[in-house]
């Protein structure tokens, strides 16, 4: 706990200043428009429904579409941007609406009272119209601060630092105390921020002037503290840290933090994470130069990125493939193999296998349609899956899409049948799975792949030196038994990693010797 | 002081206020009487340009009203209607203040001001400047609405059936009220009203219109004696017909 606890500052930080200036742009948005509207009574019902539409686009889609979007148009789009500019269109329809229920709903004797004592169009806003709608244009904020605190936390697959950081990797490293302290953060952050607007409102309409001015220095400071800590941010300290990524899952956490902290020691560079990444969005934000390192598999680049073939391929085709598409395309190297294949494996409970007398995925066909199976989000939407399934001529009573956390637990407690597993996953043997084998070959090997942008090659051969010297440091084993220590035992992932470069990676390769090198000095 | 000139006023298919020319002259108080659709509060509210006609011109003092920036207009003529429209979110004295703030009047203008209004209209400064129009009675506010009118001292009031919705004890305290302030101030005034009994009243001619058009024109005097047609004779015969009603009324129960 005390240790998501000295997480909390950074990640509300960054919440804060998410929310702030997201809600800040909606209402610079919003309520201009809103009055506009008002005035120009056409363009109502046409603005009304985008911003309804954009309102039923589900908040984690919004933010996830921003991306590839701001790429299109040679932006940065990974980080502060797509989930600053999601957020703010989220904000827009309840202050817009409520901006334009407020003004419409006004007394239109108040309105021709307005005009009859001789206000011009301007006054009329200003001295009656907003002053009587201010409680509902106040109400459509406050929703909408509510909202844009509780959808901030959806931010971190975009590669956004927020309290949503706590939860995605609580969730998958089941580190329940994580969501916990994240949930509860958000929700006290979204009550005072809330009861600021109120308290603001209150103490306007019943003219309380040092009420008013408490509330608004109180705003003042956040908005202050925001801004210092943005500037701050932006300020070159040290120099630019190396931006590792992390997908959203155990072991890409406990690899991010084992480069990370390999990186600084051996170069004596800043590093910082992206963590929870889309699997889709840590690629494209590596071509794209917005983080530097992350780790993927070779498989997946071989079915997704480059759309190939999967039955019967061989691992060191892959490889060299991989590798070669990877820097004729986007100038993206591959540092090292780990050393450990990360496969996806169809997996189930060691009795029924038993029973059924299952080891191969060949003999599952004729009993296929009487089971069902789970995947992760990705899976039976990737190209690995049609392979398996026409190669094997799979078809089960039902597919269920879970999220990878869960998985191990269905198929252990019967929930389903199967399930897509990752052949490094501890959960495997301490939840007495069995792998089937794939027969077959439909399944590409998965060479674990320290990839690197093409401007940290070109800019900080050190780093690259020190990622290269990571070549064949973990193997298959070393990986369960990390995934499973955080997984089932609770421990920090940056912890594990800690462990594992202390005990094992610095006897074999040594700090300041690389390994490659010494190797080669004395090949035969 | 008033010149109302072939003043038309068409909404899509439909006319409002048809042809209406007529003339109002300084301190005297023209009641336009009709029924509801008759085009009174139309053409009442084309002179302050709260409606622009469709065709013909409104002239004040000589003036044509569309020369004057609507605001500019608006702040020198006093205007009162059925539904007050009192700021809820003002206090009184902010309220009956509104036209000469808007003007740039000192506080302390604005403030001697509103005490003599008050009084004018017969409320207790003290008691009533800083409450909110919501602890008024309906008669309270009415008076209210006629100081705020009058607060910019405009020459010139419109009155769009501003007792309307009173109860008739109080709208005929206001009814004296106003007649005592009229004369006070030697106001102008176009007053809107379908109440026949208020418009011999108060008026010191009678504008008789129906379906937007202006049937006839003249003191009360005029109208009773020689009623341009049977609508008008009809009209006119109201208040003695009510009273006939009454009389037998209080016979038959004796």
């Amino acid at each position: 706990m005390s240790e998501q606890l000295a997480l909390l500052p950074g990640y509300l930080t960054a919440h804060l200043q998410l929310t702030l200036l997201a809600l800040l742009s909606s209402a610079a948005v919003s309520l201009p428009l809103g009055v506009a509207l008002t005035r120009i009574r056409w363009l109502e019902q046409p603005v009304l429904s985008v911003a309804g539409v954009i309102q039923t686009i589900p908040s984690l889609a919004l933010l996830a579409v921003m991306v590839p979007l701001l790429a299109s148009l040679g932006l940065r789009s990974i980080g502060f941007l797509p989930a600053f500019i999601g957020l703010t269109l989220y904000g827009v329809l309840p202050m817009l609406r409520n901006t334009v229920t407020g003004i419409a709903g006004v007394d239109p004797a108040l309105k021709e009272a307005a005009r009859a004592v001789g206000m011009t169009p301007a006054q009329q806003l200003r001295r009656v119209e907003l002053p009587l709608a201010m409680p509902v244009i106040v109400a459509g904020i406050r929703t909408a601060t509510v909202w844009t605190v509780g959808i901030a936390t959806l931010s971190t697959p975009v590669g956004a630092t927020s309290l949503g950081n706590y939860i995605f990797s609580g969730l998958q490293t089941r580190n329940y105390a994580a969501v916990l302290v994240g949930c509860v953060a958000a929700a006290a952050l979204a009550m005072l921020l809330d009861g600021l607007v109120r308290a603001l409102e209150i103490g306007v309409r019943t003219r309380r002037r040092r009420r008013v001015g408490v509330v608004v220095a109180a705003m003042a400071a956040l908005y202050l503290y925001t801004g210092l800590t943005l500037v701050a941010a932006l300020l070159p300290r040290g120099g630019r840290p190396v931006t590792i990524g992390a997908k959203g899952f155990t072991e890409q956490y406990i690899l991010a933090h084992l480069l990370g902290q390999w990186v600084e020691r051996e170069t004596g560079r800043l590093t910082t994470q992206m963590q929870s990444l889309g699997s889709m969005v840590a690629f494209d934000a590596l071509a794209a130069g917005d983080i530097d390192v992350y780790v993927d598999y070779s498989g997946t680049l071989w079915a997704n990125q480059m759309g190939r073939e999967t039955v019967g391929m061989d691992r060191a085709t892959v490889l060299a493939e991989v590798g070669a598409f990877l820097a004729a395309r986007y100038g993206i190297q591959v540092a090292a193999t780990l050393g450990f294949e990360n496969a996806y494996a169809i997996a189930m409970r060691a009795r029924d296998a038993e029973l059924m007398r299952l080891t191969r995925i060949s003999d599952l066909a004729p009993l296929a349609r009487g089971l069902s199976m789970g995947g992760d989000y990705e899976f039976f939407s990737r190209p690995e899956w049609t392979a398996i399934r026409d190669t094997y001529g799979l078809a089960f009573k039902e597919q269920r899409t879970m999220d990878p956390a869960l998985m191990y637990q269905a198929v252990a407690e019967g929930a389903v049948d199967l399930i897509s597993a990752f052949t490094t996953d501890g959960r495997i043997s301490a939840y007495d799975l069995r792998v089937l084998e794939d027969d077959r070959a439909a399944i590409p090997p998965y060479d674990a792949l320290i990839l690197v942008s093409a401007r940290l090659a070109r800019e900080w051969p050190d780093v690259l030196a020190a990622l290269t010297r990571l070549e064949g440091s973990v193997d298959v084993d070393a990986m369960r038994r990390m995934n499973l220590a955080v997984d089932e035992h609770g421990a920090a992932p940056s912890t594990v990693a800690a462990d594992y470069l202390r005990r094992v990676l610095s006897q074999r390769i040594g700090p300041s010797v690389p390994e490659r090198d010494a190797r080669s000095g004395t090949a035969p | 002081m008033i010149e109302l000139r072939h003043l038309t006023k068409q909404y899509d298919e439909q006319v409002a206020v048809r042809d209406l020319s007529l003339t109002v002259s300084e301190g005297e108080l023209l009641v336009l009487l009709g029924g509801s659709g008759s085009g009174k509060t139309t053409t009442l509210k084309m002179i302050n340009r709260l409606i622009e006609p469709s065709a013909g011109s409104v002239l004040v003092d000589g003036r044509d009203v569309a020369e004057l920036a609507p605001h500019d207009l608006r702040r020198r003529i006093g205007y009162t209607f059925q539904q007050v429209g009192l700021f809820p979110h003002m206090t009184i004295a902010e309220n009956v203040g509104v036209t000469p703030a808007l003007l740039g009047w000192s506080d302390s203008e604005i403030r001697h001001r509103v005490d003599e209004l008050l009084e004018l209209v017969e409320l207790d400064p003290d008691e009533t400047r800083d409450r909110r129009p919501d602890q008024l009675s309906g008669g309270q506010q009415q008076r209210v609405g006629v100081a705020r009118a009058l607060a910019a001292r405009p020459r010139l009031m419109l009155l769009d059936e501003p007792f309307g919705a009173l109860d008739p004890l109080t709208r005929h305290r206001l009814q004296q009220s106003f007649i005592r302030i009229r004369r006070e101030l030697g106001l102008t005034a176009v007053f809107v009203t379908h109440d026949m009994v208020e418009a011999l009243v108060l008026g010191d001619r009678i504008a008789v219109m129906r379906a937007g058009r202006l049937v006839q024109i003249g003191t009360p005097g005029t109208l009773m004696r020689e009623p341009a047609d049977d609508y008008v004779r009809l009209l006119l015969d109201t208040p003695r017909r009510d009273a006939r009603l009454v009389a037998a009324l209080l016979e038959a129960t004796s």
